[in-house]
């Protein structure tokens, strides 16, 4: 293991997770919900009355993130995108499928169960962390994609 | 008048979110990628964005446990299952296999969707297209 400094942000990084935690406190504390967005997207897709409206103000308001933030903070934001088009299929499948199945994603354990100290969620990010890891070393040192 | 203030805050609590994932760079595929490859050039940068949040997140959630509802009214819809259960681990892990091979898990997509990326619009509708086997085929599952 080796860290690469050049892309290593620990300021920027921990600030914009102050930012994830204070929003998911606000969250939790006004709506009595977890901001797990797994949870709340998939909502949609079995829509029940009064249920609507505030899955869908929630995901306009990350959708709409992008484009406020390089407009009120000149801020930019910095997406890469290396897979092609066909990993993108498979892993956005496997991440729906995956989150629904196992009750969260990265934002619903990782950061709202890890946070409420559920034993759940951590098994939960102890999990996808591992494959995350096993896949991105299969994929990188044994296939050399 | 209090249903449309719990509209508007959603929104900006969306918002609030999406900003945060953009600022920590976890909204790029990329640098996610190189936080998970342990052998390669690696990138703790996620780390720092987990302390950071969890920071925020445990006294957040300590102030929620002292309140019976919710700020804009109804009950509070908080988890109390603590079952280790398998489709929590196989689940879990079916995730993060798809985390790992494009570096997106569903807030940062939707964020690169926002931003306009054309794969990243692919990503949602295949993420939903999951999301809705999950719910066809395997609804038993949660009791």
């Amino acid at each position: 293991m080796q860290i690469d400094w050049l892309a290593f942000t620990p300021g920027p990084a921990f600030f914009g997770g102050i930012l994830l935690g204070l929003a998911a406190a606000l969250y939790a504390i006004l709506h009595g919900r977890i901001l797990g967005i797994s949870g709340i997207v998939s909502g949609l897709l079995s829509p029940k009355e009064g249920d609507v409206n505030w899955r869908l103000s929630l995901a306009l308001g990350i959708l709409s993130a992008p484009l406020l933030s390089s407009l009120f903070f000149d801020l930019h934001t910095t997406t890469v995108i290396d897979a092609d088009w066909i990993s993108i299929i498979v892993a956005g499948l496997l991440v729906g499928f995956g989150a629904n199945y196992g009750s969260g994603c990265t934002s619903g354990h990782g950061v709202c169960g890890l946070s409420r100290l559920s034993p759940r969620s951590l098994v939960a990010t102890v999990s996808f962390m591992t494959a995350g890891f096993l896949i991105v070393f299969v994929i990188r040192h044994v296939l050399g994609l | 008048m209090r249903r449309h203030f719990n509209f508007y805050s959603q929104y900006l609590i969306g918002v609030l979110f999406g900003v945060g994932l953009i600022i920590s760079g976890m909204s790029n595929p990329q640098k996610i990628l190189n936080f998970l490859d342990l052998a390669g050039n690696w990138d703790p940068s996620l780390i720092f964005v987990m302390g950071g949040a969890i920071l925020v997140g445990l006294a957040g959630f300590y102030l929620v446990s002292k309140r019976s509802e919710a700020f804009f009214g109804g009950a509070l819809h908080i988890p109390t299952r603590r079952d280790i259960s398998k489709p929590l681990i196989i689940g879990s892990l079916i995730f993060g296999a798809g985390w790992g091979i494009a570096g997106f898990c569903p807030g940062p997509a939707i964020v690169a969707l926002g931003a306009g990326h054309l794969k990243a619009l692919v990503f949602v509708l295949a993420m939903l297209a999951g999301m809705a086997i999950c719910n066809r085929f395997f609804t038993g599952h949660k009791k």
